[in-house]
């Protein structure tokens, strides 16, 4: 009897072809999603004749979802590591209301003010996060609270009156577009950290010995993805250049979906998700990466709040309400699971832009708002059914 | 021609590239008890599924047979219908409910809608009765332990007028003492004609139960045998493909000097009462030995393991010295900072992530391993993880699989690999090898020894008495949160530790 750790190469069937066919599964995935926006796309586009796809609409659908999007990057990771977070749309209120105060009426300057909302958003999200963490109040119920409260703090501090800005530099985060030809000089630099990151990546395989994917995949990708990215550049282009918002949710997007998917902070938010004892076991501090999911929520909700209001020039007491459910239903139409550790940002966006997509759509209709919202809730239950169906094969 | 309640003839059953079944065939006969016995992935999960309706009809070939009748079951009510109860390795109870609620499940006597309690009750107390069992019908499932669940799981498959009897692993989880019970329980039913079949990796309990036996290997059948006409060591054989001429690969170790001691330590009821569930224990642990911990369930073995590694929620009190140096562990990170690595006995419940890959799983407890600056770089994992896939030879399609598309053998491994990428100097392993097929024990004992000469203390806890006995160096008994009695391995035997066990002083 062989009694040695035998190294045996036949039981490890690392095969390129097995990986690819699991790839091309994920994939399969992806396109049913995008195949359900642009179903609802074409649709849309054929009611209103065409006047959906114009550069003027869909610069300002991206622009109306840009706050959904950015909320919805913050709660992929509270669903992920198995909580929820529902209060993300009175904190978005709260921020705007304590925005707009600060500067028109107590005459703060920008950075400090847009220092202070962040700093008001972050300490709200630990707030959250140390219930939820350190005093094992259930989320749904701490967030609920927090729902509560900080939509009464904000009904509190404007008297329920709103207050506009008077700084053109907030409003220009809510309402400008980028240059065209910056616009333009993005695409270019996009187009060659793209260029750059896959063959990097092809070196490092290299490096280490590992099979490196042939040449013409590299290229396919790179093209494939430089033709998204001008493609995008030039339509935004055709109105306006890209909405400042947008660029925002852009950089947001990069950033986030990197801490998710490539550090030790994601690694370990999904294994709390996906096994909390498992996790704390492995020597995961799960208290610890609750709190600072918290604390991202908040921050990305300071952050929302400041586009919104940036965008209305103006606080509402009843701004960001319901913004919350937007945020859920995007992630859970983007695959996110409820019950924790599954879950994608990029994915999550796209179910953000089928919800403003709605929006928007139906507004062009004039379709009364009672309609919206039925049409909005079914269509959330059938994107979920089909993407499980899909799933299941 | 013999009289076979059951006749399964040339099942095939085929999955997207697996072929689970291969024209097997399996005949069971009026009131015997038929043992099923096979590695793990061998198919008998599955042939149980077809039989019990969970596959229907039509996705499978071949034909099942019931008092010479042919049978093509959609769904499992009717196979159930047809006599045919299965009870499975992971129960089928509602813990909120009690007990008579689960016995009726699905099927609550009344009227209108109108459930009949006086009856359900009554009817329940009855097949409590037959089976032996002193318990409350309105006790509520949470309340009973593992062994009074399983009679549970029977009496609702009495109630339902079982006429064949399925028990997939009955005794994974149950103490010597339950198992007994439950070995008297079927043979009373035996007696009242009720056919049964046992499927277990206990060659033991097969041996003392069974009429017959059926091999399956790979998803065919090797062979049916009367009990009497076969031997443990050629049941294996048979199981695994070949001649196994020892099942512990018993090595000589040198202990070498004392890695870990334990004084005093004292474990508190994390329900915040004053009893303790550790009393007073004190061990060494040196480097190069395996520690075996026997005891029954219950005796806090797993307690004692889960504190001095940091993830127990009871309070404790106590020292521990790891080289000589006192050490403070309050969470499992500062354990696994000291060079300590725990196995969990509930390996899916607490030992992996199952949905997620065989890579996250194995780098889990060593992330900052293949992070730069807190980057994971994906190829360092990809290679750590693909060393020990070969090392312990992981049966994997590819490192991405979901490890919950592993077979129980190769998860175990999963879990293993976690803690060896974390070089520990101590491992605990509760149970591990609970659940797992014969030739993935096996290959886990030669891990096992091969960590002891590469210097690692291990520390094993087990059920099993021949494995403790196979495999430990020394031997620890607990009882009721106290270390009864330490032997050497040479001067252990099996009725020496269950007097310890048991509380013999």
């Amino acid at each position: 009897m062989n009694t040695k750790l035998s190294v045996s190469n036949t039981s490890v069937n690392v095969k390129k072809g097995v990986i690819n066919s699991s790839r091309i599964k994920a994939n399969i995935r992806t396109y049913t999603m995008i195949s359900v926006l642009v179903g609802i796309w074409i649709i849309f586009t054929i009611i209103t004749g065409g006047m959906f796809l114009s550069a003027r609409n869909l610069a300002l659908l991206a622009r109306q979802a840009s706050v959904t999007s950015v909320l919805a990057i913050g709660m992929v990771f509270v669903i992920v590591a198995g909580h929820i977070d529902l209060s993300v749309g009175s904190v978005l209120g709260l921020c705007g209301g304590v925005m707009a105060i600060l500067q028109s009426r107590m005459q703060w300057g920008v950075i400090p003010t847009l220092i202070a909302i962040i700093l008001l958003g972050t300490v709200i999200g630990a707030w959250h996060g140390y219930w939820v963490a350190y005093k094992k109040v259930p989320a749904f119920i701490v967030t609920l609270g927090g729902y509560l409260m900080f939509r009464g703090v904000l009904l509190g501090i404007t008297k329920s009156v709103s207050i506009s800005l008077s700084s053109p530099v907030l409003k220009a985060i809510g309402q400008d577009y980028l240059q065209k030809g910056a616009g333009i000089f993005l695409a270019v630099v996009a187009v060659i950290a793209t260029i750059i990151m896959v063959f990097k990546a092809r070196s490092s395989r290299e490096k280490y010995n590992l099979d490196v994917p042939p040449v013409y995949q590299s290229i396919l990708k790179v093209c494939l993805f430089s033709i998204l990215i001008i493609g995008f550049v030039l339509v935004m282009n055709n109105y306006e250049g890209i909405p400042i918002p947008v660029i925002i949710v852009l950089c947001l997007t990069l950033i986030f979906n990197f801490i998710a998917t490539k550090t030790k902070f994601g690694r370990c938010v999904y294994a709390i998700g996906g096994n909390p004892e498992a996790a704390m076991l492995s020597g995961i501090d799960n208290k610890r990466y609750t709190l600072l999911v918290f604390i991202i929520s908040g921050f990305l909700s300071a952050i929302a709040g400041i586009i919104l209001t940036g965008r209305l020039n103006a606080a509402t007491s009843n701004a960001g309400a319901m913004a919350e459910m937007d945020a859920i239903a995007a992630c859970v139409i983007g695959g996110t699971s409820m019950t924790g550790g599954i879950g994608s940002i990029p994915f999550a966006l796209i179910g953000a832009l089928v919800m403003a997509s709605l929006d928007n759509g139906m507004s062009l209709l004039n379709t009364e708002s009672f309609w919206q919202q039925i049409i909005k809730g079914l269509i959330l239950i059938l994107a979920v059914w089909v993407d499980m169906s899909t799933k299941k094969k | 021609m013999e009289q076979y309640i059951l006749e399964m003839k040339n099942i095939t059953k085929e999955f997207p590239g697996v072929k689970a079944l291969d024209n097997v065939t399996f005949s069971v006969r009026k009131g015997e008890i038929h043992a099923l016995c096979g590695e793990n992935g061998a198919g008998k999960s599955t042939l149980m599924k077809v039989l019990g309706g969970v596959y229907p009809y039509g996705t499978y070939k071949g034909d099942i047979y019931i008092d010479n009748e042919v049978m093509k079951f959609q769904n499992v009510k009717q196979s159930e219908n047809a006599g045919i109860s299965i009870i499975y390795q992971e129960f089928a109870l509602v813990k909120e409910l009690d007990v008579g609620e689960n016995v009726y499940l699905g099927k609550l006597p009344g009227k209108a809608g109108i459930v009949d309690w006086d009856m359900l009750y009554y009817e329940t107390s009855k097949f409590l009765k037959e089976l032996g069992m002193d318990i409350n019908p309105h006790t509520k499932i949470k309340d009973l332990g593992v062994g009074q669940q399983q009679l549970v799981e029977v009496a609702k498959a009495l109630s339902k007028n079982a006429k064949i009897l399925v028990l997939d692993e009955p005794s994974a989880a149950l103490t010597e003492s339950e198992v007994q019970t439950l070995m008297g329980i079927l043979r009373e039913l035996k007696k009242k004609g009720v056919t049964c079949i046992y499927i277990s990796h206990k060659l033991g309990e097969v041996f003392d139960i069974a009429d017959r036996v059926t091999i399956l290997r790979d998803g065919k059948s090797i062979g049916t045998f009367d009990i009497k006409d076969i031997n443990e060591d050629k049941v294996i054989s048979l199981m695994v493909g070949r001649e196994l001429t020892e099942r512990f690969p018993r090595e000589e170790h040198t202990a070498g000097e004392v890695v870990m001691e334990v004084r005093g330590l004292n474990v508190y009821d994390p329900e915040g009462t004053d009893s303790l569930v550790i009393n007073n224990a004190s061990f060494q642990i040196r480097k190069g030995e395996i520690l075996g911990i026997a005891g029954l369930m219950g005796a806090g073995r797993t307690e004692l393991v889960t504190s001095i590694f940091g993830g127990y929620a009871g309070k404790k009190s106590g020292e521990i010295f790891i080289d000589g140096r006192k050490v403070e562990i309050n969470k499992p990170a500062d354990a696994i900072k000291n060079g300590l690595g725990l196995v969990s006995e509930d390996r899916k419940r607490y030992g992996l992530i199952l949905q997620q890959s065989v890579t996250t799983n194995t780098t889990l407890a060593s992330i900052d391993k293949i992070c730069d600056w807190g980057v994971i770089n994906s190829n360092k994992e990809y290679l750590n993880t693909s060393n020990y896939v070969k090392e312990l030879r992981i049966k994997t399609p590819n490192l991405r699989t979901k490890v919950n598309n592993l077979s129980g053998g190769n998860q175990q491994k999963v879990v293993l690999a976690k803690w060896l990428m974390t070089k520990p100097k101590i491992l605990f392993l509760d149970e591990p090898t609970r659940g797992i097929d014969v030739g993935a024990k096996f290959e886990i004992y030669n891990i096992m020894n091969e960590l002891v000469r590469q210097g690692v203390a291990i520390v094993m806890i087990s059920s099993e008495l021949p494995e403790i006995l196979g495999m430990s160096d020394r031997i620890l008994v607990m009882c009721e949160g106290s270390i009864k009695a330490e032997f050497n391995y040479r001067d252990a035997t099996q009725e020496k530790i269950m007097y310890y066990a048991t509380g013999g002083h």
